[in-house]
């Protein structure tokens, strides 16, 4: 399966870019699919960064073809 | 609905503009307004020169909204507006400004308190700290 996992932040920073095509067998949790991401990524931190599958946070939904997946860094707005 | 993202930091204009608009509003009778600005943190000796700001914007939108939603439910508010600033912002501009009304100002106060809390917390909003060494690190909310 293949989705787009877009990054932001600090994530985006130790990517090297805005957002990557991942490629999976089987089936996968957001959280499981963040952890393999961060893992690529060297970032150490896992709970720091929260997951949002099409725009909801969410770390147990089961990946589905064609879903938009964050990785989003702690936030800091205001 | 209004866009709150805004490019770079918010003129303080505009916060004398917003308040004009709501003249015609009779029914108004207390304004609360909250600010953010930027503050040259130093850290290690190092002094914060501005925050570039980034969002993940569809969501953001989207929560922004909820949170919008949220807020008429809980608060009796007349109206309620939020900017926030997505680029460079430097120390001493205005990266925020939340502008709630109500008939009493209680109510306003509260309203506006909420959202604060609220963005800082939910909406996914990252900060880039530019020292004046050109160095970053990334801001964490509390």
């Amino acid at each position: 399966m293949k989705v787009t996992i877009k990054y932001f932040g600090l994530v985006a920073e130790a990517a090297g870019k805005n957002e990557e095509v991942f490629n999976f067998e089987g089936t996968l949790t957001s959280g499981e699919l963040k952890n393999k991401c961060l893992d690529q990524l060297s970032i150490l931190d896992r709970d720091s960064v929260q997951v949002a599958v099409n725009q909801n946070l969410d770390d147990t939904i089961e990946i589905k073809e064609g879903d938009e997946v964050a990785l989003l860094p702690p936030f800091a707005g205001g | 609905m209004k866009k709150v993202f805004v490019q770079g930091a918010i003129p303080p204009e505009k916060i004398a503009q917003s308040v004009a608009n709501h003249q015609s509003k009779t029914n108004i009778g207390a304004h609360s307004i909250f600010l953010g600005q930027i503050r040259a943190d130093v850290v290690d000796g190092k002094t914060v020169a501005a925050i570039e700001y980034t969002a993940y914007e569809e969501m953001a939108e989207k929560v922004f909204h909820e949170i919008r939603e949220a807020a008429f439910s809980k608060f009796d508010i007349t109206c309620a507006h939020i900017y926030h600033s997505l680029g460079t912002v430097k120390i001493g501009e205005l990266c925020m400004f939340v502008f709630t009304s109500s008939a009493h100002r209680k109510i306003a106060i509260e309203a506006t308190n909420y959202f604060v809390q609220e963005i800082k917390s939910k909406v996914p909003v990252f900060g880039k700290e530019i020292f004046e060494d050109e160095t970053h690190q990334w801001k964490v909310n509390n």
